[in-house]
């Protein structure tokens, strides 16, 4: 046996690796949703009074709304009323300026060390800058001070507010405006914290940022809130990883991620989703309702959304790019695996505006057991866009009777220089390249790994190392136990 | 006066005189149709089946309605619902999607439906066509449903043509219920050459038994506003569809085929290839879905859709959808949304031909990977001439039948 097949066989074994929960103390504010509350969590993070009527308008607006419902899911119902929507580990300092491991509580520091996000020297030499988020609130950024050599700031979104008010009030709610749907009204009201990354002009992100995110008190929910503004010229990468424990109730996570891309700037967002996926019976889990929009504001500037899929009870998102700028480019790399109950309905949205702009979309979908997992994308091509271009392919890779494999492209154009082009295929693994395998030697279970592992290449390939060797390992986690 | 409190109260305005006129099977239905229209209304924009029609738009415009049931000699196995087969009566209104409101309002006001019923085992040698023709001084509204039941083995072509003999605006709501026995084989034609001034909304509703093939082939050539919809089930194991379209729009036309593939059974094949041509302040939209149910093992299904934008106030909207409940199956689907080739224009040019002629046998030869697919010999050339006359501007009336002078 190789070692990797058996490192899938312990990890499977083990089912959820990262389904443990800290005992943190934690703060958590009383369940229900009301102006309120609204009121509560800008007090206690002592914001100031226009980020208190964004959120007071948001929650207003929300109250507006009816839960969309076109999705391609069976959602069960959300009490909005039964979860809290603040909490926080309670012996964590008010603010983490520069803070050292030892005034974060020893029980969060174990917490990320079984993450695999060691929050000290480890990442030295990794070369990543972490902003980590736990609950509510974000516990420890690294690296702050060599990155604020280069004037660029890193730091959770609450202190974004207090250290750097005007950059956070000019850009909040300029790509996701409240208005924007459902979720996004929701998280307008009641996020919580996330990170605020800002790069100057001209300035090359000499590491890879990212933040970790966990949810870890029972019964809350996690509204946190991403906010990149990258400057002329600029360059950065950026990874979000996250994980829950093991609950038998549903969990909501709602979050919004916003970028802004300057001219010629170029913004690389990598993914890797774990969250709880409920157990083999498709109870419990992660409901992960997320927007995430980029906007390419500049001339050539670049986007590039690379995601691996694998947790949730039911992924609802749709990362998109608006292609303002002349001659910008977007990418959009996919790749959802769901297995026993889970339900994913994701793609992406190409929004073309500005002229010669092009956007590629890849993305592969897995499903097994008795999952289901729909590509659902928009690409728009408006009248300003002239020679925009659009490659779009989308492949299902169906491993299973049980699951589904849906695609539901949308093309909207309304110019006639442009081009766009829309692929798709659904199929399952060949007997003959099983076959092809068996004669060489190699067993069923490994030949549908690495069969699977190559379907996926083109996207995992686009993720940095660290993150492609981490999301390689989930790929072979989550598909075992289906190939039967 | 809300758009279908119009149709509404017509009907109860002349509910008798339609329950006179018509037939028992077409009566029984009324009631739940008027129901079912009356609790809906029309389909909005948000339903994703409507997405692209302006359904209130189109029906609310003061028509008349025309209430007369089909006159004079009918063709060779056709017949009226009356004189059908009571076998064949019975499958009245049986196979289109009852909850569907545009269907509901064509069963509240169709008078008569025309049945084409061929029998066990019989070759139709020559093509049926029927042919509508609009034609009328007044703004008027059409009702029409058709019945086809292919017994086991049957074979036939059946060309439906749509035609306007007048200027005045026309609306016609169009059913058509086809139900194929075991390995019959049917080439359904619809082709609508009409006028600006027409809006047509077709459904063809189609179930497949067991090893039957059908060919539907979609032609808007010349129209206003059309929307097509079809929905096709495949019951019976080993059978097989084609669905194949091309639209040819300019001025201000709108034209939204919407397609439904359903395999319910393993072993059955679908192929669709659908080509838009897209000219002036045209909006074309396809939207075809292929349902792949659980346990439809062995399926194999294709679909394509096409366009060409020629200018920049064309408008295209794509949707090739899958959804897929069963492994072993092959699906793809395509879709492209450009213009013409560049290097192929300056091919032409090199060799003398001027630029509209060269842009006008691109066109052509685009449309022509549909028209090619058309089994029926003499209605592929028809199609080749009817197409480049289109193309050139010469097709904005029909010419030629003595029924049109």
């Amino acid at each position: 046996m190789s070692e990797r097949n058996s490192f899938v066989r312990e990890v499977a074994e083990k089912k959820y690796e990262y389904g443990f929960t800290t005992d943190v103390q934690t703060d958590i504010i009383e369940k229900g949703l009301s102006e309120d509350v609204v009121r509560l969590i800008s007090q206690k993070k002592g914001e100031p009074d226009w980020l208190l009527e964004f959120r007071l308008n948001a929650y207003r607006y929300w109250l507006t709304l009816e839960q969309p419902t076109w999705g391609h899911l069976k959602m069960p119902p959300i009490d909005y009323q039964a979860i809290s929507y603040y909490a926080a580990p309670a012996q964590k300092p008010a603010t983490v300026v520069g803070a050292s491991s030892a005034d974060l509580d020893p029980e969060l520091i174990k917490t990320f060390d079984k993450l695999g996000i060691p929050l000290e020297e480890r990442m030295a030499l990794a070369g990543t800058a972490v902003d980590a988020v736990m609950d509510s609130v974000s516990v420890k950024t690294t690296f702050r001070e060599k990155l604020r050599e280069k004037g660029i700031i890193f730091c959770s979104i609450s202190e974004a507010v207090r250290e750097h008010p005007d950059l956070v009030r000019e850009y909040l709610g300029s790509v996701v405006p409240y208005r924007d749907n459902f979720f996004a009204a929701l998280n307008s009201a009641v996020f919580s914290d996330g990170s605020f990354v800002y790069i100057p002009k001209g300035v090359r992100c000499p590491m890879e940022l990212s933040t970790y995110f966990r949810i870890n008190a029972r019964g809350t929910g996690q509204f946190e809130r991403t906010l990149i503004v990258c400057d002329d010229d600029a360059y950065v990468s950026y990874l979000e990883g996250c994980t829950a424990p093991v609950r038998d109730e549903n969990q909501l996570h709602a979050a919004i991620v916003e970028i802004v891309v300057k001219e010629r700037a170029e913004v690389k967002y990598s993914t890797v989703q774990n969250w709880y996926p409920g157990d083999s019976e498709g109870k419990g889990g992660v409901l992960n309702l997320v927007t995430k929009r980029g906007h390419l504001r500049g001339r050539d500037s670049r986007l590039s959304w690379t995601q691996v899929e694998t947790g949730s009870a039911i992924t609802w998102k749709y990362p998109s790019c608006v292609l303002s700028g002349d001659g910008s480019q977007a990418e959009f790399y996919s790749v959802a695996v769901t297995n026993n109950y889970q339900q994913a309905d994701t793609g992406t949205k190409m929004i073309h505006i500005g002229k010669n702009t092009r956007s590629t979309i890849i993305s592969k979908g897995i499903s097994a057991g008795k999952s289901q997992n729909a590509y659902r994308g928009l690409v728009k091509v408006a009248s300003t866009a002239d020679n925009a271009r659009n490659y779009s392919s989308c492949d299902s890779l169906l491993l299973g009777s049980q699951c589904g494999a849906h695609t539901f492209p949308y093309m909207d154009v309304h110019n006639d220089t442009a081009v766009v082009e829309h692929e798709a295929t659904t199929s399952k693994i060949s007997e003959d390249q099983l076959f092809y395998c068996n004669q060489r030697g190699i067993n069923t279970e490994e030949a549908v790994s690495l069969i699977v592992n190559g379907y996926a290449k083109e996207v995992i390939n686009k993720l940095p190392m660290e993150f492609a060797v981490e999301a390689q390992k989930l790929l072979g986690v989550s598909l075992e136990g289906s190939v039967g | 006066m809300s758009a279908e409190k119009q149709y509404t109260d017509f009907y109860a305005e002349v509910r008798e005189t339609i329950a006179a006129r018509s037939c028992d099977e077409m009566n029984a239905c009324r009631e739940k149709a008027l129901q079912t229209f009356a609790a809906q209304g029309f389909p909005s924009p948000k339903m994703e089946r409507y997405r692209y029609a302006k359904v209130e738009a189109d029906f609310s415009p003061n028509y008349g309605i025309a209430l007369a049931p089909l006159a004079g000699p009918l063709p060779p196995y056709c017949f009226r619902i009356a004189d059908a087969d009571p076998r064949v009566r019975v499958l009245y209104n049986n196979v289109a999607d009852a909850a569907d409101s545009i269907v509901a309002l064509n069963t509240l006001l169709s008078v008569d439906t025309l049945v084409v019923h061929v029998p066990r085992g019989i070759k139709v040698e020559h093509p049926i066509q029927i042919s509508n023709i609009l034609k009328g001084e007044h703004d008027t509204m059409v009702s029409r449903r058709i019945l086809i039941v292919m017994d086991e083995l049957a074979e036939a072509d059946v060309i439906i043509t749509d035609r306007a003999a007048s200027q005045s605006r026309f609306l016609t709501n169009q059913v058509i219920e086809v139900v194929m026995g075991d390995g019959s084989h049917l080439s359904l034609y619809e082709i609508e050459e009409t006028h600006l001034l027409c809006t047509r909304y077709g459904s063809v509703f189609v179930q497949q038994g067991r090893n039957s093939s059908l060919h539907h082939t979609s032609l808007t050539l010349f129209n206003g506003h059309t929307r097509g919809r079809l929905d096709v089930q495949l019951q019976g194991e080993g059978s097989e569809v084609t669905a194949n379209g091309c639209v040819i729009a300019d001025k201000m036309q709108r034209v939204d085929n919407n397609t439904l593939i359903d395999h319910q059974v393993p072993h059955c094949q679908s192929s669709e290839l659908y080509k838009y041509v897209l000219d002036d302040s045209a909006v074309g939209a396809f939207a075809g879905k292929v349902l792949v149910r659980e346990g439809a093992q062995k399926t194999i299904s294709k679909e394509t859709n096409a366009n060409l934008c020629a200018t920049r106030s064309a408008r295209m909207y794509s949707q090739p959808m899958l959804e897929i409940y069963a492994d072993d199956v092959q699906c793809s689907h395509g879709s492209t949304v450009g213009q013409m080739d560049e290097a192929a224009l300056f091919y032409m040019r090199q060799r003398g031909i001027d630029e509209p002629e060269a842009r006008l046998l691109l066109k052509a030869a685009f449309i022509t990977e549909v028209i090619e697919t058309i089994p029926l010999l003499s209605l592929r050339d028809r199609l080749h001439v009817l197409v480049d006359k289109r193309l050139r501007g010469e097709l904005s009336k029909c010419e030629g039948c003595k029924l049109c002078k």
